[in-house]
């Protein structure tokens, strides 16, 4: 295989403490390796930036809400096609794009790895299916669990070890790669037209709290060891006020260790952050409690988060969220799709104009940029919109420009028709931080590697790791002049390559690359009252057949990378 | 000696039982019996068999007789056929799976090319009023679960969907609805004493086209407002009647099908039954599903979606996906003489689309892949069939909810004969060669 | 008794329908089960046909010669049902209004007795109005 090194550049990679030395990068069949041979493709990154590939920790890129999105809204697609070019298959949608355009921005924005931030289980063959058609990337999707029948009914009465065999079991079978849970007993309730809105809401029928449901999840995460820990989306999502639900559901994980094999430190990971750090009690007092979050963040450290920046941009809601979603278009009244999952979930569809000249929006986007400028440990706060509910993934090289120039963001506020609520309902105004780009490297690749549990593949330069490569067009040695050149150098990267392949170069797509399907293969003791369950299940509730629920042949996952994990002991 | 395979999925209908049983021959090569199938799935399982199948292509003459030719030379036809036109339609796909659709959208891409489903003359306005309005909706494991109200508007699933009332809608006991049908009201409203009227609690014989405003009516009767005594031939009583059943339930479900997309009404119909179901939102919980035709009618606007952004009626012939119902789908396409090569495929327009439409098929070059003999291979140059899919090969299906389920094969298609995804490959082999694309 | 009625015509699914079209659109059980106009026993005696006889249906779009039958899922005056397939399609309204959608269900229609006339073969008939010649 090919063998390259990359010269001269400025290398910032977190997991090995490189903060911009001028670094040889050496790839060779894959991998990063110490050195090369003499016939080795020279690449000059003279005057320019080096990172690992980033890392995408949570995103809705693939399966059916995302589908739903891309039918209901044929004006998604205006303006915003690119035609069949060499290699590159046609594309079109500016907040839902297409699988192969998904693909292909998120490579020519240096990106290694997109993590599907929730698969309706149901649908694991759909998800599959656009994974299988997103190019480049490595991804991997999330299964939903906190509104599942069968994780209700055990952690009703505490049964953590059946709770984690069933989990197992639904990873294996929907080849998924972490616990997720969104709006915990919530959803379920909203099978009825109703929602939990505290952690301590009970779920109708069912009797179980978000909080049993939760803390539940957590300890049966620890317990099979899983790479990745609990990934949450807390009820009352989105609300004035809801800040204290977010608090009340962190202090769930207190006391708690990570138990894993794969370096995780955390025990639960807090999802767009911005949408639950909201104060007031109404959209007229409405203000940020970003502080009160990033303080409890900031010192309870078995916790990672995700921003879940707002960008300003007309762009698609889409979450497991199903009530969420119905009272959003009760507020905007902009058309709604939904679908309830039997035994699972649900997902709702909205879509939402951020417009700057909105106070609640200017407030919004003022948050999500607090929680990353308040949080002190870069490792442990990941640079995200939960794409595309607060912003196209297109629009991270705006946020970097955010994070990283206070001048452009005093731009932005400068701009804002109600500025000056903006300065008294958020401390924006107060904050001079501008993030460095070592701290960036931290925020968009170790860390959330090392939170996914893939800190030994991804996210850094240390030999042995995937030779994902990206350069940019940014020299740590001069000063920005203009933030927009931030903004420039990462929407288009001089050099990408993923696995050792190189997939872009001057920001054109080279090469398709050969993507992987990133799962978890749990190892776990036999459990035959869970079997039995499961079994009794399908047979008495399910619309199909468990041998057909189980079917996700090869056609779906081509090239999967499984993570092996070992619950047996 | 036989065997039975288990949950094998009924390639026909939106349905998709997936707990049909086959029986087979040990050495897999002939299909004995089929149980749990309507008798639509059974027949389609057992025709598979039948000894005067067509298993090679053929090349119509110029004195109207057929020739038959081979698979290569069968490829090569459609291949040039394609690199040639200026604007292919590629249309049909709702009886093939996933991975047939996904090369057939690549060569659709090169050939630049118009390309259509079979929701063209099913739940295209559906999907119009969607892009309108939205879509509350649920799986049908919910309905099964939950439902104590079923609408049935315009559709009639006992000929239609046969299972579809035994497995999801009327008489399953579920987790929530443990007394079955006791557990259910039911509604049907059809201009007709269907069949499926006869197991409603109420039928409304609806004046035939006069949808519209009965979902309006019934969306004011839910507020309480004035009616004039008659709407569409229902008595206002009557319709305070219905407005109170589907208000007093704790999960309702509409599902509805052509005889509100295809009468006069069209999307407007859909967009004023998606408005209701809104409006049942307010006081109770609701959800609306369109009983789509093919069995993978979905799964091709699925597919399309996701690869180019829009779920039928893509028009690709400017080098990147446009949309315009009206303008880009297939009857206009065809009624206005712009189509100048026509490939069918898992469909048959000639039995399904108005005649004015079939004649421009005849008109023009054709390629028509379907196992079976139809009017549209019958208007058609070249006859490509193929195996059965969902029987002879397997692959990914999508359901009336949008549930995909993989397709099993349980039988071996006879010598020789290739699948649609072998053929479709083919195809996309040559034709990059043709239009010299890597 | 009248020369001709008018009616509403619509189309649609049926069980014989379908499981005609998977024996095959070539066997006469095609014809048997979609070659056929289902009316109302009222409109039958309107129009003075005897069940079970050809009749001639014609719309501003066409005309086709079809089996008369006595609705099997009636009562319903004033509305007649073909099955879809090729002789519904022969007469239905191929106006799209710009949907893309034909108008399947709704084309007012004209029947007359045709008690001598042929009801064609399923893919005969389409070849025939199609000018295809067959060899």
């Amino acid at each position: 295989m090919s063998e390259f090194i990359i010269k001269n550049g400025h290398v910032f990679d977190p997991v090995q403490g490189i903060k911009g030395d001028k670094k040889d990068i050496c790839i060779k069949d894959g991998k990063i390796v110490d050195k090369v041979g003499s016939s080795a493709k020279v690449i000059d990154a003279k005057d320019k930036t080096v990172m690992a590939g980033a890392v995408e920790i949570h995103a809705h890129v693939a399966g059916p809400k995302v589908n739903l999105g891309r039918i209901y809204r044929p004006e998604d697609k205006l303006f915003s096609c690119t035609p069949t070019k060499g290699m590159e298959r046609m594309g079109s949608g500016a907040s839902i794009p297409t699988t192969f355009k998904t693909g292909y921005e998120y490579a020519k924005m240096g990106f290694a790895v997109a993590m599907e931030a929730a698969m309706p289980p149901l649908f694991s063959r759909h998800v599959h299916e656009e994974i299988r058609d997103t190019p480049i990337i490595d991804e991997g999707a999330f299964p939903v669990f906190g509104n599942n029948w069968f994780v209700l009914e055990y952690l009703k009465n505490h049964e953590i070890e059946n709770t984690a065999a069933y989990c197992a079991w639904l990873l294996n079978v929907t080849k998924g790669y972490a616990i997720k849970v969104v709006n915990p007993g919530g959803t379920e309730a909203w099978g009825w037209g109703l929602n939990c809105l505290t952690v301590n809401d009970p779920v109708p029928y069912f009797d179980i709290t978000p909080a049993e449901i939760v803390k539940g999840l957590i300890e049966a995460n620890e317990y099979l060891g899983l790479p990745h820990s609990m990934h949450i989306h807390p009820n009352n999502l989105g609300n004035p006020g809801c800040y204290e639900t977010t608090l009340d559901t962190m202090k769930l994980a207190e006391g708690i260790k990570a138990k894993n094999k794969f370096g995780r430190e955390q025990v639960l990971h807090l999802t767009h952050t911005q949408f639950h750090s909201y104060g007031g009690t109404n959209w007229g007092d409405f203000e940020s409690k970003a502080k009160e979050v990033t303080d409890y963040v900031n010192k309870n450290k078995n916790i990672t988060i995700d921003t879940g920046n707002v960008t300003l941009d007309e762009t698609t809601t889409m979450t497991a969220d199903g009530p969420f979603e119905h009272h959003l278009t009760g507020l905007n009244h902009l058309k709604w799709a939904n679908v309830d999952v039997e035994l699972e979930t649900a997902a709702g569809v909205v879509p939402y104009i951020y417009s700057p000249s909105i106070s609640v929006c200017a407030i919004q986007w003022a948050i999500g940029l607090e929680i990353a400028l308040m949080m002190k440990d870069p490792m442990r706060c990941y640079i995200t919109t939960d794409h595309p509910n607060a912003g196209p993934f297109t629009r991270y090289p705006r946020v970097y420009k955010w994070l990283m120039s206070e001048k452009a963001r005093k731009q932005q506020i400068e701009s804002f028709k109600h500025k000056d609520k903006v300065l008294s309902q958020t401390a924006i105004g107060t904050l001079d931080r501008e993030i460095s780009l070592y701290e960036l490297a931290q925020m968009t690749r170790a860390g959330p590697a090392k939170s996914l549990g893939l800190a030994a593949m991804c996210g850094g330069l240390k030999p042995g790791m995937d030779a994902d490569v990206a350069i940019y067009n940014i020299n740590p040695d001069k000063p920005v002049a203009n933030p927009d050149d931030i903004e420039k150098a990462f929407s288009r990267c001089a050099a990408f390559f993923k696995s050792g392949v190189q997939v872009v170069n001057n920001g054109e797509i080279v090469s398709n690359g050969n993507k992987r399907t990133l799962w978890v293969n749990v190892k776990a003791k036999e459990n035959p009252q869970v079997a039995r369950d499961i079994n009794e299940k399908f047979i008495k509730y399910y619309s199909m057949t468990q041998a057909n629920y189980e079917a996700l042949g090869h056609h779906f996952v081509p090239n999967p990378y499984a993570i092996e994990v070992d619950a047996t002991n | 000696m036989t065997k039975v395979i288990t949950d094998v999925i009924c390639p026909f209908c939106g349905t998709l039982c997936d707990d049909v049983e086959v029986t087979v021959s040990d050495d897999g090569k002939k299909l004995l019996e089929v149980a749990n199938a309507c008798v639509i799935g059974t027949e389609k399982f057992l025709h598979s068999q039948s000894s005067d199948r067509v298993t090679k292509p053929r090349l119509r003459q110029e004195d109207g007789s057929w020739k038959e030719i081979s698979y290569e030379e069968a490829a090569d036809y459609t291949a040039k056929l394609l690199a040639k036109a200026k604007k292919p339609l590629m249309y049909g796909w709702s009886s093939t799976n996933c991975e047939a659709q996904s090369v057939g959208n690549e060569i659709a891409e090169i050939a630049k090319a118009c390309c259509d489903n079979t929701a063209a003359v099913c739940h295209g306005t559906t999907l119009i009023a969607v892009q309108d309005i939205g879509l509350p909706s649920c799986t049908l494991g919910e309905v099964k679960n939950r439902a104590d109200r079923v609408i049935f508007w315009g559709c009639n699933p006992a000929h239609a969907h046969p299972r579809h009332m035994s497995r999801y809608s009327i008489f399953p006991r579920g987790f929530f609805t443990g007394k079955g049908q006791m557990s259910r009201k039911i509604v049907v409203v059809d201009p007709r004493c269907t069949d499926t009227a006869k197991m409603a609690d109420v039928h409304l014989q609806i004046e035939q086209g006069r949808d519209y405003e009965l979902l309006d009516a019934l969306r004011v009767a839910l507020k309480g407002e004035w009616l004039p005594d008659v709407v569409a031939g229902i008595p206002a009583e009557k319709i305070r009647e219905v407005a109170d059943i589907l208000k007093s339930g704790r999960f309702g479900i509409i599902f509805f099908g052509m005889g509100v997309t295809q009468s006069l009404s069209k999307n407007h119909n859909i967009d004023a039954a998606i408005a209701l179901t809104k409006d049942l939102n307010e006081y109770t919980k609701y959800s609306i599903m369109p009983m789509r035709g093919h069995y993978n009618v979905t799964g091709s606007g699925e597919v399309f979606a996701w690869q180019f952004g829009f779920p039928y009626s893509v028009d690709l012939t400017r080098g990147f996906a446009r949309y315009n119902p009206g303008d880009s789908s297939s009857i206009d396409l065809l009624l206005r003489g712009e189509v100048d090569a026509m490939f069918t495929i898992g469909s048959d327009p000639g039995a399904h689309f108005p005649i004015s439409a079939v004649k421009q098929i005849a008109k023009v070059d054709s390629v028509c892949i379907d196992p079976h003999l139809t009017p549209t291979s019958g208007v058609s140059k070249l006859h490509v069939p193929v195996a059965f899919n969902g029987v002879e090969t397997g692959g990914n299906c999508y359901r009336m909810d949008n549930v995909p389920i993989d397709c099993r094969k349980v039988v071996e298609p006879p010598v020789g004969m290739l699948t649609d995804l072998d053929f479709l490959t083919m195809v996309c082999t040559k034709l990059k060669k043709l239009k010299g694309v890597a | 008794m009248a020369n001709s009625i008018s009616i509403n015509l619509i189309s649609g699914r049926t069980i014989q329908q379908g499981v005609a079209i998977e024996s095959g659109k070539e066997k006469p059980s095609y014809r048997t089960a979609c070659g056929i106009i289902e009316m109302d026993a009222s409109d039958l005696k309107k129009l003075g046909a005897w069940k079970n006889t050809n009749v001639k249906v014609t719309t501003d779009y066409g005309s086709v010669i079809v089996k008369a039958i006595e609705a099997t899922q009636g009562p319903h005056p004033g509305v007649a049902f073909i099955p879809m397939g090729p002789w519904a399609n022969s007469v239905v309204s191929n106006n799209t209004y710009s949907t893309g959608m034909p108008t399947f269900k709704g084309t007012p229609a004209k029947v007359e007795v045709a008690i001598n006339e042929p009801v064609l073969l399923g893919i005969e008939l389409v070849q025939r109005q199609c000018g295809v010649k067959v060899g």
